[in-house]
């Protein structure tokens, strides 16, 4: 028998009291560890992604549209833009590397992007089977999409036009996968990748089948007789300079939309902010309303316990002993609510993963733990020691002689 | 073993009490009898530790125990003094056993043997792991004398112990608080107004009228 066991024996006395305030405290401390958690993935996943993309440049429209279209691929894009006059920005000064994209067509959902091997460089990419694209319709698929539609090297698929769900098929030619990219933890584990001459390919009308045999482009625009167009370029700057003219050059220009990644990524944490604290304020109302709990169900049972308390007395338990007996009860309850809330937390998004393989959600881990978690139990226990202060104090203080002949 | 000195004792806004002297030896034992109101309770309170009195001395064991402070008295008296009450007043959040085993750690000891025992010789060795709310009137009671035992106590006061039970658990309680407080060799103080206990303690002491 020790202290622990009898705060804990009091507390499974009283089960319905005891599992309310624990669901209670868990339930809002599951909301701030769900919101910690994403919090955290977001920022890294959205930072990381955004490595070596200094601009994106594409077609007029919502600027943050074009970043999370382009650099996320979360967004649909904001239109096309013409390929002389992206190889004429991408000549500017400013500039130290451009690499084009093109979009337009999925598989099952994942979009297939077409661009140039630099893209593959940008994110460092490695390998886990096969080689990059060589030849048009040639894909390298993310780690995702082959674990998830059990795709390897050598299969073929037909791309579906669109970029969430099917439209129509593009029959005429199958992609053959070269390459399965190893597992990144960015965004292309969610991506097809391709040449941008198989982008063009697939949506041409009359289809020039020699030319489907040439070796594609690596670096760089590809080379083409007729006009075609592409999404948006991903730029890296030459130089600080840069980040002041550049953009405010080219929105100048009629057609074309520059806009930052950074920039616009903190614009939107920012609208984000004002949701995320609507749901942490709701979050922290319910912990308190749960101390409060906490408080009002150890003090009322006081006043069933003084009887007890004054036995426990007679026995030889001293003041501070009981003082430290209520204490214990309101933080082992809190402490147990802050695992329980924990638990919740990562189940919650553990539920919410494997439901939404797909877009932004996809690519979160319930299995991370964050040392802000380790504070919201010291704080949990925190509000375990000031529910259980004052009804410990009333422990400490009662009369023995007059609880007893009462 | 037990000697109170010259106690002097006020309620507020009560006439005050003038206790008795007493000088008791290991393994005696006394009734002390009295109407209800008589400060019989107060004695054995005063007697436990458990009430300060205005004036004068309660000395167990050669100890001078309103000379002790705080948890030191709490100690001695979870130690020293085994205290039995009208009603049971088992915690009601435990088992047999860990009520038994509770005054054990408030003292700081692990004294499983003797409980077992105590157990056995009050009969209620199978109710171990009962809670409260199954036992028996008798059955708690004895519980409550097991608990007041746990830890070989020099004085063992029982206030009333068989007021709420029946002439056959009645007898039993008495019964067995004496074997235990003979086998201990420890002091044992009964207050009653039950005249049924009259006749097991020949050492006897009325309250009330003369002291009021």
């Amino acid at each position: 028998m020790n202290l622990l066991k009898l705060s804990w024996k009091y507390l499974i006395a009283k089960p319905l009291n005891t599992s309310l305030n624990i669901l209670l405290l868990a339930l809002g401390l599951a909301i701030i560890t769900v919101l910690l958690l994403m919090q955290d993935q977001f920022e890294n996943k959205m930072t990381k992604d955004a490595v070596g993309i200094d601009l994106v440049i594409g077609a007029k429209g919502s600027p943050l549209q074009l970043v999370l279209s382009s650099v996320y691929h979360i967004d649909f894009p904001t239109g096309n833009i013409d390929l002389e006059e992206a190889i004429g920005v991408s000549k500017n000064r400013l500039i130290k590397n451009t690499i084009p994209l093109g979009m337009g067509d999925n598989y099952q959902g994942f979009r297939i992007v077409g661009t140039n091997h630099d893209y593959l460089e940008l994110y460092a990419v490695s390998f886990a089977a096969g080689s990059p694209w060589k030849k048009p319709f040639d894909v390298v698929i993310g780690h995702d999409v082959a674990t998830k539609l059990g795709l390897q090297v050598g299969d073929t698929f037909v791309g579906s036009h669109g970029i969430g769900s099917a439209s129509h098929d593009h029959d005429e030619h199958d992609y053959v996968i070269t390459g399965v990219m190893e597992k990144q933890g960015s965004v292309v584990d969610q991506l097809i990748l391709t040449s941008m001459e198989s982008v063009w390919f697939t949506h041409d009308e009359d289809h020039d089948h020699a030319l489907m045999e040439l070796p594609v482009t690596t670096t760089g625009f590809p080379e083409t007789t007729e006009p075609r167009e592409i999404t948006s370029l991903l730029v890296q700057y030459r130089n600080p300079i840069a980040a002041v003219q550049l953009p405010r050059f080219i929105n100048s220009r009629s057609s074309l939309q520059a806009a930052s990644p950074s920039f616009e990524i903190s614009r939107l944490f920012e609208l984000l902010g004002i949701g995320v604290t609507l749901v942490q304020g709701l979050a922290v109302i319910i912990i308190v309303i749960s101390g409060l709990g906490i408080f009002i169900a150890l003090y009322n049972s006081l006043k069933e316990r003084k009887y007890d308390l004054a036995v426990m007395r007679t026995i030889g338990a001293s003041k501070g002993l009981l003082f430290r007996h209520i204490l214990l009860e309101g933080v082992l309850l809190t402490f147990l609510g802050a695992l329980l809330g924990l638990l919740i937390g990562h189940l919650f998004l553990l539920i919410l993963v494997v439901n939404y393989d797909q877009g932004a959600i996809a690519g979160l881990r319930a299995d991370v733990f964050l040392v802000e978690e380790l504070y919201l139990v010291f704080f949990a226990i925190l509000i375990g020691v000031l529910a259980s202060l004052l009804p410990a104090w009333n422990a400490y203080r009662t009369d023995i002689a007059k609880q007893l002949t009462k | 073993m037990l000697i109170s000195k010259s106690i002097h004792f006020k309620y507020e806004n009560l006439p005050p009490f003038d206790l008795p002297d007493l000088h008791l030896n290991p393994g005696d034992e006394l009734l002390v009898l009295g109407k209800s109101g008589s400060g019989k309770t107060t004695l054995l309170h005063i007697l436990g530790g458990l009430l300060k009195p205005q004036s004068g001395d309660v000395i167990i064991d050669g100890t001078s125990i309103y000379s002790l402070k705080g948890n030191a008295l709490d100690k001695f008296r979870g130690e020293k003094i085994g205290i039995v009450f009208q009603k049971p007043h088992i915690l009601s959040a435990l088992t047999v056993m860990e009520n038994l085993q509770i005054a054990n750690y408030f003292v700081g000891k692990n004294k499983q043997n003797t409980i077992e025992k105590n157990l056995m010789e009050l009969g209620i060795s199978d109710k171990k792991s009962a809670k409260l709310d199954t036992l028996s009137e008798g059955e708690a009671q004895r519980v409550s004398i097991a608990r007041a035992l746990a830890n070989e106590p020099k004085v063992i006061l029982a206030d009333e112990p068989t007021a709420s039970l029946d002439d056959e658990n009645a007898e039993n309680v008495i019964r067995l608080l004496k074997i235990q407080a003979k086998r201990l060799q420890a002091v044992l103080i009964v207050v009653t107004h039950d005249q049924r206990v009259k006749n097991h303690i020949a050492n006897q002491l009325t309250i009330g009228e003369v002291y009021r």
